[in-house]
């Protein structure tokens, strides 16, 4: 009796996995990639980071704290000089000192004042998203300032920027994506669907391109542009000069699918009923292997950061105004600023942390994509 | 064989004709010319320049005549080994890169050999003990060396080692040694300084061919020869070492060239933070001053380096897998 309950409940099991639509069956597979959940969690934290900047960073990316340049992280405390124990955090108070040797003012830490840390405080105002403008910031310090990740040179916080850099640096991923999958999707495409003579070609198009060491190719590209372009038109340059590069992958994806594809029974059937290529390819052949498409574009999301961050450590790629980690990490190019000011590295953590969340859903994905095989 | 090789050296050479083309291109790409830029700079030291002069300057060089007239004279300057003038040291390129060269060629091979002797045999281990701590604690650093841009690393490692042992590791060489002729102690104290260039432009590669090493190798423990092999009586190591690993190192060797381009591409960054006497930061000035018979010619050199490479590996593979060279032939 025991022995015909199992096989009931392993019947069921059975059918369950029959009926699940393959969208299902992938998120189940995508579901125990332990790793690939964590990584998607930490790259929804990234978004919402960027899509809020405005409001959770207390100042503005351009807003200077003049007494407080260079300044080391400020840490929060609970429990102050006396042993009090304060239910709100607080951080000591900073005040310019002489250095007795130098003669040079130097920011030193006053434990006599205590700046306790408040909630949806008024601040700059700025405009959400363009459309709402406001004045409130999820924390500051009330009778000073707060700096949780220091300042820079200029005394500008760096955990604001921060901020502004993960927006800038995410959308240029983002951006240089969707050119990615532009370029893919049509150059193996044309390889794939005519063949022949334009295969033969794109394909050797392909394999130069990855015959190129890519960042002196970048460096070669950027350095190009001309110095006097504003900063927006040199963003979608620099996206661009990376996509140049990246496209080759996704269309040789694309193109070996299609190859596989093209003389399935469907495909004839629907150019029987009269599809153009265009359509066939659009309507029939790309959902067929979408996921293999998402796959590859999410692996290849960190190399475009990974791109735009070194252009801009090497000051060649976005510069001052914009913010993203490559331009912060340009202010920690040499020994002597790190070894004083190490908290300018702390930009590169969001670099690493980043990565490595898209390598984890990459993984996650790649299992995934197929979701019938075991 | 021959036939392969023959095949293997036409596509190199076609694959450098069209990278010279492209070299070309990137030199030409920036707006105006040396002239421009050479006039632009007299003119910020206050000097007064004539449109005459610029002209003159231009004519002298070259730069007025047809694009693909300009090409071919570099090109034929290329095959003679001669690059063009540096326009901003006032010396040959060739001179100028000579200099500069076995410095990157040092490093590029020496990371090339750190690469594959470390990937190799912790992969073979990660396999072997999988799910051991050995096999985890890589794995984690497996994934924060893929993710760890080269420059960070360079950066984090100058802070340590200032840090904690109060050394500069910047450059290649102490002090004394900087201007020193080349001597057995210079060696050894570049020697010395090398390995931290090295690990920085290696970690990535390291962490990607373990991961390689290990999923392929795992694949192949499972097959049946390997316990066919394990029941003729062969030691583990040596039943290892003669079946499973070599059939393992296939897609290793294959993609050996792409290893190298890498490198190669990595290399410039990690001299410029690293602040190492070799092309990566001439390369750099290079293109930042517009100095484009030395831009062009790096490009070129280093993908030269590149194709090379990648020739190699095409031929490590034919004498590795039996099975190329007689579909080939057939």
């Amino acid at each position: 009796m025991v022995n015909t309950g199992v096989k009931v409940k392993r019947n069921k099991h059975v059918r369950r996995l029959d009926i699940a639509t393959a969208r299902q069956l992938m998120w189940w597979k995508f579901k125990r990639h332990r790793m690939a959940l964590l990584g998607i969690s930490v790259i929804l934290f990234f978004l919402l980071l960027a899509i809020f900047a405005e409001f959770l960073s207390p100042y503005a990316p351009y807003e200077r704290t003049a007494i407080y340049t260079s300044g080391s992280p400020m840490g929060l405390n609970f429990i102050d000089t006396d042993r009090k124990l304060h239910i709100c955090p607080f951080v000591y108070g900073r005040v310019s000192k002489r250095d007795p040797v130098t003669l040079r003012l130097k920011p030193a830490i006053d434990t006599s004042q205590c700046w306790p840390l408040r909630f949806f405080v008024k601040g700059s105002s700025y405009k959400l998203w363009g459309i709402f403008k406001l004045n409130i910031h999820l924390f500051g310090a009330k009778g000073g300032f707060i700096h949780i990740f220091g300042t820079d040179k200029l005394g500008r916080d760096l955990f604001s920027r921060c901020l502004y850099a993960t927006r800038t640096s995410l959308s240029v991923g983002v951006i240089g994506i969707i050119f990615t999958f532009f370029i893919g999707i049509v150059m193996g495409g044309i390889a794939g669907y005519i063949g022949g003579m334009v295969d033969n070609i794109i394909m050797r198009i392909i394999e130069f391109i990855r015959s190129i060491p890519t960042l002196p190719l970048w460096l070669s590209l950027a350095a190009a542009l001309p110095r006097e372009w504003s900063a927006l038109k040199v963003y979608f340059a620099i996206t661009l000069i990376l996509s140049l590069v990246s496209w080759t992958n996704l269309a040789r994806r694309v193109r070996s699918k299609l190859l596989a594809l093209r003389e399935e029974d469907f495909v004839i059937s629907a150019r029987l009923a009269g599809c153009k290529t265009a359509r066939i390819i659009r309507r029939h052949l790309l959902p067929s292997f979408l996921s293999y498409i998402i796959v590859d574009l999410t692996i290849s999301f960190p190399w475009m950061i990974l791109g735009e961050t070194s252009l801009s450590f090497l000051g060649l790629g976005l510069r001052e105004p914009a913010v993203s980690w490559g331009v912060l990490l340009f202010s920690a190019q040499n020994i002597l600023s790190i070894v004083h000011m190490p908290w300018l590295l702390i930009p590169g953590i969001f670099v690493i942390v980043s990565v490595i969340a898209f390598n984890f859903v990459g993984d996650g994905l790649r299992d995934a994509a197929d979701p019938y095989s075991k | 064989m021959v036939q392969i090789l023959i095949r293997r050296t036409g596509y190199a050479l076609a694959t450098l004709f069209f990278v010279s083309i492209i070299c070309f291109i990137i030199i030409q790409l920036p707006p105006g010319d040396y002239a421009d830029a050479y006039a632009a700079k007299r003119h910020a030291g206050g000097e007064i320049i004539r449109a005459e002069e610029v002209e003159a300057i231009r004519h002298q060089l070259g730069l007025d005549r047809p694009m693909y007239i300009q090409y071919l004279n570099w090109m034929w300057g290329v095959v003679r080994g001669e690059l063009g003038m540096s326009l901003e040291y006032k010396r040959p390129v060739s001179e100028v890169i000579a200099e500069r060269l076995p410095l990157t060629l040092i490093l590029a091979f020496s990371t090339m050999v750190f690469i594959y002797s470390v990937a190799l045999s912790i992969g073979i281990l990660s396999a072997v003990r999988q799910y051991s701590a050995a096999d985890h604690f890589f794995t984690v650093i497996g994934y924060i060396g893929l993710a760890t841009p080269n420059f960070l690393l360079a950066l984090l490692l100058m802070y340590a080692s200032h840090k904690w042992f109060g050394q500069s590791v910047g450059g290649l060489f102490s002090p004394q040694f900087q201007d020193a002729p080349w001597s057995w102690a210079r060696l050894m104290d570049m020697l010395s300084h090398l390995w931290v260039p090295v690990v920085v432009l290696g970690t990535a590669g390291t962490a990607f061919q373990i991961r390689t090493m290990r999923a392929v190798l795992l694949d192949e423990l499972n097959k049946m020869y390997v316990i066919a092999a394990r029941s003729t009586g062969l030691s583990e190591f040596r039943m290892l070492m003669k079946y499973p690993v070599r059939i393992a190192l296939n897609p290793i060797v294959s993609t050996l060239g792409w290893e190298l381009t890498r490198v190669i591409s990595g290399a410039p960054i990690v001299g410029v933070v690293l602040s190492l006497p070799d092309t990566g930061p001439l390369f750099l000035k290079s293109l930042l001053d517009q100095d484009t018979y030395l831009a062009g010619a790096m490009i070129l050199i280093y993908c030269t380096l590149v194709i090379a490479g990648t020739f190699i590996s095409d031929v490590l593979l034919i004498i590795l897998d039996p099975r190329i060279r007689y579909e080939r032939l057939t």
